[in-house]
């Protein structure tokens, strides 16, 4: 198990590294100098050497490679071109909305997945199936964006029940923040929580046929204990998979939902960011989402072997 | 009375008729064999005992148990009579038990859910039936998962789940046909133990007669899902009635009578042969460790003989036939045809390879279903310099379709119109097709039902006779190899333990191996004197 | 043929005929201003209303269906074009140093979603159609890559693999002759997907700003200009969206229907 674990953490190490440079390289190719932007055509020479060198600029690139991963282990992020105020403090702030958000989104889609789709292998064929199949067919359709929409034109336009936008923020209390991102988690949850159900539907119709099953059944199990003391558990595997895969798009999806919210999240940050040529902060944000992809499906490969104990006898 | 009584059992399943008026009846103590070829409905007649068929499935008659009919029954009744009065062990204890569960659980969980006992008393018993087939829990602790263990110890837990609670009645299925021959004797022995010690009632399905006579009190013989004949066994072997049960029994000890060979120039050459299979390095910084799959192996095969190769699973024969065709390269010794490497440097020689051609097991798995059979048959003409065309290439596919029994004309269907013996035919075909001078048979008739057997054997006799075919046979089946080879080597742990003249080497065996081997294969009676 | 395969059929076909008639015709030109009849709901003469320009909704939503299949298209073969040699490749030589480097840069590869390319190559290029079939194009070749090799490596597995080997063919030939026209279906039916998939992320890409610019319509940049009249003029952020969620909805249906149809199993079955 530890050997397992230690295997899988060097290759997050790797996957780190390698994304990293990626990274690093595309913004690289970015036409123009950040410092000449910030001040603009009729700069003197020596004020943008200054701002160079505060910048960290004035050095080969490797070297300001070295420079932005080491600062990032050590929680610096540079200074953002446009405010000259610490991006890791901007991305802070930010995060504080962006990743209660997406966790909040994660919660939702498997509370609501995991019952829809173990009723639906239940009930396969009849009625019930049908019609959950039907919604999840019709969930996995809906762009999250807009069904944010229509929400906000229902819950917050016409019922009145939330706020059509904006964050109370954390310092409110808990309750006022959960109730701003009600409405956002939603939106995420919903289309994910559709693909969910059809995945956990899926894995454990595909158990059901499996020889232990039967094994179970002619234990004297019922039909619904052999299910849930012998499916549910192996049907975890594909799910956890795909748990991983959607808190990337959860992250990702996050960033378009606040923008229909009006919420001060990372998406906000990076698209000003983008606006601003605020290069540096791009660089960070998508750096701190593929740290968050990697690490999270790192996390996914440590449920498996808690899941699967022939991953854990295995090298 | 007896304890199980099927009386004209019928059952269709989705308006298809899978059962005809069957009857059967087991008594305390007894072991009752049903055995028939495939789609004989043997495996679908447990099933309906267990109350387990598919979904669409209607049944008619009557199933008693112990008096009361068990057709009525509601399911929470079946759930409460299954693995309480009624055990069930399957085929494929590969896949039989949960992955993720430990053995102990498992076996607990039959009690359990009866609520027999307590979990304590619960735990006590599960060790103690453990112990009762042959897996003591100072060797085999209950928090064993089943991938730790061998095909034959699962099988053992799943029997252990069957009777924790001692039923009356035990169904298996196939209980040993994906088993090694010592591990199937075992198992057998098993099975056989406990139903007089519990006097249980033992309903086995199998289509090995060989086991069946050997294990059984009373015999039932099915086809189609009909009953053909029915008895207890010393009588019903000594009086078969129908032609069908007769067919069957004949077939399966088939015998074929091979021309003599022309001894002459040594074909094949193996020369020390090492295969050694990379292991997952055991720590980061470790070296790989090794798996020596074939160790030391040598043997000469001459032109025009037939030389058999048998062992149970694991023992490096499958290997062996992969670096003789070339497809692997070996860490040491040599493999010569006609004098030349079958490897050369790195890369597989395929002057050579042109003289080889193999046909494996699966009829099913031979072919891509996307290709018609001419082109499935010619595809070895890609080992040719020139290509054959035109009207040469229809006259020899014509030729050997027609040479392995089939027509010209199923040249241009698909693999999916044809049975499983018409496919194994096709791969025959396929391998003869550019005239080889060494075939390799990789357990080619191991999934056919006998009768299908024992026609491809007539076929590969007749083929002897008329092409002069030296081939190698590989298989784990020791009546197929003792009747379709001059020659045999007995391989165990990669190396080879015994060769010889297969006759003597079956009637005289010198190897301790070799001798539990034959000891395990359960024989088939001598039915051909008092049939006659 | 299931009804799902019909139902998905007909949808796909539907919105496939709109894209391919914006074309040579549309009710109205789908730029032309018309500031006097702005927000009108849909009537007679504009069958989608119009919107805060004035402009027919009808003829943005035909011309907007191009924009998205176009994308989503392109994606789809780029990620076909790459992905599935590249997981022929890794197949055939599994186990080597090369299936280790293909897997590792797959797994690489899903690390970054399809927005968060779009947001690197948007910072460096500035933004546009082109960025937004790149950022796609790029997600899918993974999900190619992964799942051909997945249905290739149980193919090799077979007998009939072996078959060709012992009849002297290569790596390469196999895969061409016999690995991938077994893995076509597979193909198919995960390309009506990943289609669908494109259609969402375009729009979402287009929503943001990181996908096609004024003035090429969109369905995507449709609903972010709706935003803040949802209040008063629904049909603008309705109209959009259903036709978004139409084609999508008709492609999964499509796939699924593909992938009960194209099934050996089930066909001979049937048979």
């Amino acid at each position: 198990m530890l050997r397992y674990a230690l295997k899988r953490l060097i290759s997050l190490v790797i996957s780190l590294a390698v994304a990293s440079v990626v990274i690093f390289a595309v913004i690289e190719v970015a036409p123009g100098d950040p410092a000449s932007f910030m001040l603009g055509v009729n700069a003197q020479e020596d004020t943008l050497a200054a701002l160079r060198a505060e910048l960290g600029l004035d050095v080969s690139k490797l070297q300001r490679y070295f420079n932005w991963v080491g600062g990032m282990m050590v929680g610096d992020f540079g200074t953002s071109y446009t405010y000259r105020t610490p991006v890791s403090q901007m991305i802070a702030d930010r995060l504080w909305v962006s990743l209660p958000l997406a966790l909040y989104a994660l919660t939702l889609s498997t509370a609501i997945a995991f019952p829809v789709g173990i009723y639906a292998a239940a009930r396969r064929g009849k009625p019930g199936d049908l019609t959950v199949m039907g919604a999840t067919q019709l969930g996995i359709a809906v762009p999250n964006f807009w069904f944010a929409m229509m929400l906000v034109l229902i819950f917050a336009i016409n019922l009145r029940w939330f706020n059509a936008g904006g964050f109370a923020g954390w310092d409110k209390g808990l309750w006022a923040g959960l109730h701003s991102l009600t409405l956002p988690a939603i939106a995420l949850a919903w289309p994910q929580a559709a693909i969910l159900a059809r995945v956990m539907r899926s894995s454990l119709l595909d158990i059901l046929g499996e020889d232990f099953m039967r094994t179970a059944r002619a234990k004297g199990l019922s039909r619904r204990q052999a299910l849930w003391r012998h499916g549910v558990r192996n049907a975890l595997i594909p799910v956890l998979t795909i748990i991983g895969l959607q808190f990337s798009f959860l992250l990702a999806g996050s960033i378009i939902i606040e923008q229909v919210f009006y919420l001060p999240g990372l998406g906000r940050l990076v698209f000003q960011a983008i606006s601003a040529r605020d290069l540096i902060v791009v660089e960070s944000v998508v750096m701190l989402l593929v740290f968050a992809v990697i690490t999270v499906n790192f996390l996914v490969d440590l449920a498996y072997a808690a899941v699967d104990p022939r991953l854990r006898s295995r090298t | 009375m007896s304890l199980l009584e099927i009386k004209n059992l019928s059952l269709s399943i989705h308006g298809t008729d899978i059962l005809k008026q069957v009857n059967l009846s087991i008594a305390p103590g007894q072991i009752v064999a049903v055995t028939g070829e495939s789609g004989s409905g043997k495996s679908m007649t447990a099933l309906a005992v267990m109350q387990l068929l598919p979904d669409g499935a209607k049944t008619a008659g009557a199933i008693r148990l112990n008096g009361s009919d068990m057709l009525g029954r509601n399911e929470n009744d079946m759930c409460a009579l299954r693995g309480a009065a009624i055990g069930m062990v399957f085929q494929e204890p590969m896949t039989a038990l949960n992955p993720v569960k430990t053995i102990g659980d498992q076996v607990m969980e039959t009690i359990l859910i009866h609520k027999a006992m307590p979990p304590r008393q619960a735990r006590d018993r599960a060790e103690e039936v453990l112990t009762r087939v042959g897996l003591p829990p100072d060797r085999f602790p209950l928090s064993r998962f089943p991938h730790e263990l061998s095909g034959g110890q699962r099988q053992r837990v799943v029997i252990a789940m069957a009777i924790a609670l001692r039923p009356k009645l035990l169904i298996a299925d196939e209980p040993t046909t994906a088993l090694d021959v010592t591990t199937q004797a075992q198992i057998l022995k098993l099975l056989k133990g406990l139903v007089s010690e519990y006097d249980m009632g033992l309903l086995m399905i199998t289509h090995d007669l060989a086991v069946v006579a050997d294990m059984a009190d009373q015999i039932v013989v099915m086809r189609h899902g009909e009953m053909v004949e029915s008895g207890a066994t010393g009588h019903l072997l000594q009086h078969m009635k129908h032609p069908y049960t007769r067919m069957l029994f004949e077939a399966s000890g088939h015998q074929v009578y091979l021309p003599e060979p022309a001894q002459s120039r040594p074909l094949l050459e193996v020369t020390n042969v090492v295969r050694d299979y990379r292991l997952p390095r055991k720590g980061l910084f470790e070296k790989p460790g090794h798996h020596r799959a074939v160790n030391q192996v040598s043997f000469t095969l001459n032109c025009g003989e037939r030389l058999g190769l048998v062992g149970e699973s694991g023992c490096g024969k499958s290997t062996l036939t992969k670096a003789i065709l070339g497809l692997e390269e070996v860490q040491g010794g040599d493999i010569r045809l006609d004098g030349q490497p079958v490897f050369s440097g790195h890369k597989p020689n395929l002057a050579v390879r042109r003289k080889m051609q193999v046909v494996f097991q699966d009829p099913y798995g031979s072919f891509n279903p996307r290709h018609r059979v001419a082109r499935l048959i010619t595809e070895p003409f890609h080992l040719l310099d020139a290509p054959v065309t035109g009207s040469e290439r229809q006259d020899r596919i014509a030729e050997m379709l027609t040479a392995v029994g089939l027509s010209p004309d199923d040249a241009g269907k698909y693999i999916h119109e044809f049975s499983g013996g018409q496919r194994q035919r096709i791969a025959i075909a396929r391998a003869l097709i550019i005239r080889p001078e060494l075939i390799l048979f990789d357990e080619a008739v191991s999934a056919l039902d006998v009768s299908v057997r024992a026609q491809i054997l007539d076929l590969l006799a007749e083929l002897c006779e008329a092409y002069e075919l030296t081939y190698l046979f590989i298989s784990h089946d020791l009546s197929v190899v003792r009747t379709i080879t001059d020659r045999v080597m007995v391989m165990q742990a990669g190396k080879i333990v015994e060769e010889g003249d297969t006759d003597s080497v079956f009637s005289d065996p010198q190897h301790q191996y070799t001798k539990d081997l034959i000891n395990a294969a359960p024989v088939l009676p001598d039915i051909g004197r008092d049939v006659a | 043929m299931s009804r799902s395969l019909i139902l998905g059929a007909s949808l796909s076909s539907l919105v496939l005929l709109a894209a391919a008639i914006s074309f040579v015709w549309t009710p109205y030109d789908y730029a032309a201003l018309n500031i006097p009849g702005k927000l009108q709901p849909p009537n007679a003469q504009h069958w989608f209303g119009t919107d805060h320009f004035g402009r027919d909704m009808f003829s943005m939503i035909m011309v907007g269906a191009r924009t998205s299949i176009a994308v989503a298209l392109v994606a789809v073969g780029i990620g076909m074009a790459l992905g599935v040699p590249l997981g022929l490749t890794a197949a055939a030589r599994k186990g080597s140093w090369l299936d280790e480097l293909i897997m590792r840069g797959n797994d690489l590869v899903f690390a970054f979603p399809s927005l968060v390319i779009a947001i690197l190559i948007t910072a460096v290029f500035g933004a546009g159609a082109i960025n937004a079939i790149i950022a796609i194009g790029i997600f899918n070749i993974p999900v190619f890559a992964r799942i051909t090799r997945g249905a290739a490596l149980s193919l090799w597995e077979r007998e009939f693999i072996l078959a060709a080997r012992v009849s002297g063919k290569g790596a390469a030939r196999i895969s061409a002759e016999h690995i991938l026209p077994n893995v076509a279906n597979l193909l198919i039916v995960q390309g009506t997907i990943q289609f669908s998939l494109g259609i969402l992320a375009e729009a979402g890409l287009s929503y943001v700003g990181l996908g096609a610019q004024p003035p090429t319509p969109s369905w995507g940049r449709m609903l972010a200009d709706a935003q803040t009249m949802v209040s008063f003029a629904p049909h603008l952020a309705l109209i959009p969206g259903l036709a978004i969620i139409v084609t999508v909805l008709g492609l999964n249906l499509l796939g699924d229907g593909l992938r009960d149809w194209l099934d050996p199993r089930i066909r001979v079955a049937r048979a």
